[in-house]
């Protein structure tokens, strides 16, 4: 049974949304269906999968876990705030560059999950990088062309630091 | 501008995809859509003795429930596609929903649409099934016994066919210096693509237009047969397959879901969406493999194979789906005797129902189970008569000035050579270095295992008279239509449904390499039945083989008839053009010429063409091929096994395929990647495992293994191309290589690894557990 809505304010991508959920209504539901950013997507019901990866108050963490109103008052990133065609964000071109991807769909989430390993460890190697995987699956790319990716993501965040070029992540607008 | 075929480009289609851009069918939002869900059945074999749907209409937000019986009448059942002949084929339509009975567990029996996801959810729990329970049979030997419960009533011991195909005199195994017999079981395996099954379909009641969006590889399938199912005609019925997140062969069947998801929107005149959960996927969406199959090879002492019989007995889960009946038929059947000339050679295979969900095609659809059974018969074979795998090998290939080549099972392999593959491989791995250091380990206790498999599919789906004599219900053509518009700027339209293989970026090399114009200028549009007039769809790597090559043709005219304009406006004949970089140049008079855009635009504006021609530069092309292709290779895996604990570790895996012309090496090394992690997936860790009762005990990510990152070591992939003489790019696919290849590859790594505990056989998935107890088992050597 729907329960009484409540009204939680999150900062999505840089700009506040003030919206009244179920208190039972997912992180990841409220942004595909309140908020209408599709790009974060559904792979799984058990957090196994990692396609629904998002940043909540600069951690990664799977929106199919986490309730909209565990998000209230906290500033979420998806894909769509990663970057734009405009300006890529370095994990962005790091995926484009080295072919991290086929289908596309686990793509935004494997990229928010990169996003948090990468805050971590800015310079993982191999192992790590495949370790840091663990929370996600990709059926497709086999996942060598992703850890080519991800280094080559690290190597370009580490450039951009290194010339102050990246701001904050917080900066993308909704679709 | 250098040819574009052959160079490593990097992807058109990914730019949207990055940026969170894509369109998944779970992403389409139309006013006033509702929501569906689907109740399924918790048991694998039950009487429907009463559902009361009257709480659950009650629930807030709740529009609508259907029942099985709710359709009778107003949809017809979904049928299958595939009926093979000559082999008393017993097909049993499917209701939309179930009636009377379920038959396992994960079938449809009633669908609520609400207002939102959530409120249907909430109604699904509050509909009351009373079930009679029946006795369930999941296994194949079990059904085939007399006694076994029956799935269907009237299919005598569960037997859906018979199939057998070539015959082997008694005599080649009696007299034979060698036979070995062995036993394999192919394990049943869930596809899971990323993004589960969903639709959603829209209907204009004043039009009778339908419209629904779905997951599909193959959108002008699912047209012909949902129209037929629903009762709309083809002209009124368009699919649009959006961005497909994965396929692996699970959405090229035609399931009842998505039929009375349109059927609720056409009814309640509101667009309806369903998205699977995973879940469900793992109940509801078709299975693979599952399938127990017997080899006998006969052959000499000096490794000279003679003859191969195989039986396989073959789990085809309740029904009968989409291509359930070809895979291990047709698609295995045809292919048992591998890269080897075995001169004779028969197959017969049972198909039976049970109380499972169905199988049909996944990723190499036949070709990995008959690459397994054949690669580790081979090496049985070496090891009964103490000859290296790889000398075997070598002695039993087709070689290549033998091709093409008719095989004992009457196919005709287009081109190959094999040798050039495995010579590659070796190389590659250092084979002698590891057979020393395998010794060497040997003796400190450690299990170094060396496996090796040649292998050859069958790609490229096509020629459609093969696929009518088959008893295939689908033509295997493919549709191109190449059109640029004034401007020089090219559309290309495909029949093909490429759902992540990377055809909008390799169909616009094709292009680019025919027409001269810069890439950035191609658009490739697929998945669209309104858009492009028919198709047959991406799965057995037919995408590029016959796809691409109907591209390739109609880009061809293209240009024949630009070169026409181009010399009545230079006022020459066409002999005196030449044409590259996308200029029409007259021979010998630099400056007089003609760029492809000039002539875009001159056709189209039509103030001066070749008497008799007409407008626009626009071409089309239906190709139909002569022949399959087939792509072949050699994989060398290296693996540890610990012996305290069963735990393999991968350690090298090198693949060296053969797929014909590369067009982007890059892509096709994603698609053999990828196809390597779903086979070595196989090998070790993935499995769909029904309890006694018929409940699927694996049936969420946390019960079923999927592979991760870092299961695998960097995989070392590398291509040799012999042309396909039966299209014009000379591609063969590659989409499967990987997936055929590598389960043998892997099994006859550890295996090889167990030697020393007298190991010769354990089934897959190679868990740590099975292979622990094998080993505390197996002797061990002093």
């Amino acid at each position: 049974m729907s329960a009484k809505k409540v009204k939680i304010s999150v900062k999505v991508n840089g700009v506040q949304r003030t919206t009244e959920v179920e208190p039972r209504l997912l992180l990841v539901h409220y942004l595909r269906d309140v908020l209408d950013l599709t790009g974060t997507h559904v792979g799984c019901d058990t957090t196994q999968c990692g396609a629904c990866t998002v940043m909540l108050n600069d951690e990664a963490v799977k929106s199919c876990t986490v309730l909209a109103v565990q998000a209230d008052g906290g500033e979420v990133t998806t894909v769509e705030g990663l970057g734009s065609m405009e300006q890529l964000h370095p994990i962005q071109e790091g995926f484009w560059e080295k072919h991290g991807l086929q289908c596309g769909f686990c793509t935004p989430g494997v990229m928010m999950a990169t996003m948090g390993l990468l805050q971590e460890n800015p310079e993982p190697t191999e192992k790590e990088i495949r370790e840091g995987l663990k929370g996600v699956i990709c059926r497709c790319t086999g996942y060598q062309y992703i850890v080519s990716a991800i280094q080559d993501a690290a190597q370009r965040m580490a450039e951009a630091k290194r010339e102050e070029k990246v701001g904050t992540l917080h900066t993308g607008g909704g679709k | 501008m250098a040819s574009m075929i052959g160079t490593r480009i990097k992807r058109k289609e990914d730019p949207k995809l990055i940026t969170g851009n894509g369109n998944f069918t779970d992403d389409i939002k139309l006013p006033g859509m509702l929501y569906a869900a689907f109740l399924r059945s918790t048991h694998a074999h039950a009487r429907i003795k009463r559902i009361d749907v009257s709480q659950a209409v009650k629930h807030p937000g709740v529009v609508a429930i259907y029942t099985g019986g709710d359709l009778v009448g107003r949809m017809k059942s979904v049928p299958t596609s595939w009926y093979v002949p000559g082999c008393n084929l017993k097909a049993k339509d499917r209701s939309p929903l179930a009636v009377d009975k379920v038959l396992y567990v994960g079938e449809g029996v009633a669908m609520v649409v609400a207002e939102d996801r959530y409120a249907a959810y909430d109604a699904l729990d509050a509909i009351e099934v009373e079930y009679e329970e029946l006795k369930a049979v999941t296994g194949q030997e079990a059904a085939l016994k007399d006694g076994a419960p029956l799935v269907h009533e009237d299919v005598e011991n569960n037997l859906a066919f018979l199939w057998k195909a070539g015959e082997v005199p008694d005599e080649a195994f009696a007299n034979a210096e060698v036979v070995v017999r062995e036993r394999y079981y192919e394990q049943r395996v869930v596809p899971n693509p990323m993004e589960t099954r969903a639709a959603v379909a829209q209907y204009n009641s004043g039009s009778g237009d339908m419209t629904m969006w779905c997951t599909s590889q193959n959108p002008h399938i699912h047209r012909m047969v949902y129209a037929e199912v629903l009762d709309i005609p083809e002209s009124k019925l368009r699919i649009i397959a959006p961005d497909v997140g994965g396929g692996f062969g699970a959405k090229i069947g035609v399931y009842a879901d998505e039929a009375v998801v349109a059927y609720a929107a056409r009814h309640l005149k509101r667009p309806v969406k369903w998205m699977e959960d995973r879940k469900e996927h793992f109940m509801a969406t078709n299975h693979a493999r599952d399938e127990v199959i017997e080899v006998e090879l006969a052959g000499k002492r000096d490794g000279t194979m003679t003859a191969l019989r195989v039986r396989n007995i073959a789990n085809m889960g309740a029904y009968l789906s989409t291509m359930g009946a070809g895979v291990p038929t047709i698609c295995f059947g045809l292919m048992v005797t591998g890269a080897y000339a075995i001169p004779q050679a028969a197959v017969e295979v049972y198909g039976v129902y049970t109380n499972t969900t169905p199988t049909d095609a996944y990723r190499g659809a036949g070709k990995p189970e008959s690459a397994y059974q054949i690669e580790r018969a081979v090496d049985a074979f070496a090891r009964e008569i103490g000859m290296d795998p790889v000398e075997i090998r070598r002695k039993n290939f087709i070689p290549k000035e033998k091709f093409p080549y008719d095989t004992a099972m009457a196919v005709t392999y287009d081109s190959g050579d094999y040798m050039l593959t495995l010579d590659k491989a070796l190389e590659m791995a250092n084979y002698e270095d590891l057979r020393r250091e395998q010794e060497e380990l040997r003796k400190q206790g450690r299990y170094l295992g060396i496996g090796l498999s040649t292998y050859v599919e069958l790609c490229g789906l096509g020629p459609s008279k093969v696929a009518g004599a088959i008893g295939l219900q689908f033509g295997q053509w493919e549709n191109a239509t190449v059109r640029v518009h004034p401007s020089g700027k090219v559309i290309v339209l495909t029949g093909a449904s490429p759902h992540g293989q990377g055809e909008d970026t390799t169909f616009a090399q094709v292009v680019a390499d025919k027409l001269g114009v810069p890439l950035e200028d191609i658009e490739v549009l697929h998945g669209d039945t309104q858009m492009i007039p028919m198709g047959w769809g991406t799965y057995g790597s037919r995408t590029t083989p016959v796809g691409g090559a109907a591209v390739a043709i109609a880009a061809e005219r293209v240009t024949e008839k630009a070169k026409k304009i181009a010399a009545h406006e230079l006022e020459v004949s066409i002999e005196d053009l030449e044409f590259s970089d996308g200029v029409f140049q007259v021979k010998g008079v630099p400056g007089h010429q003609r760029t492809f855009q000039e002539i875009a635009r001159s056709a189209n504006m039509a103030w001066n063409l070749p008497e008799g021609m007409e407008p626009a530069l626009e071409a089309q092309s239906f190709f139909d091929p002569s022949n399959f292709v087939y792509p072949f290779g050699a994989h060398i895996c290296v693996v540890e096994v610990d012996s305290n604990t069963g735990q393999i570790e991968l350690k090298r895996y090198i693949a060296v395929d053969d797929v014909g012309r590369v067009i982007n090496p890059m892509i096709a090394e994603g698609q053999v990647h990828g196809g390597l992690a779903q086979g070595i997936g196989q090998a070790l860790w993935e499995g769909a495992v029904y309890g006694e009762n018929g409940q699927l005990v694996s049936g969420t990510f946390m019960d079923y293994t999927m592979p991760k990152a870092d299961f695998f070591p960097v995989l070392e992939t590398v291509f040799t191309e012999t042309p396909s003489p039966v299209n014009p790019l000379g591609a063969k696919g590659v989409g499967e290589t990987g997936t055929t290849a590598s389960p043998p590859a892997v099994v006859n790594a550890v295996l090889d690894a167990l030697r020393p505990f007298g190991i010769t056989h354990l089934d897959m998935p190679l868990t740590p557990e099975k292979v622990w107890k094998a080993m505390q088992k197996g002797r061990k050597e002093a």
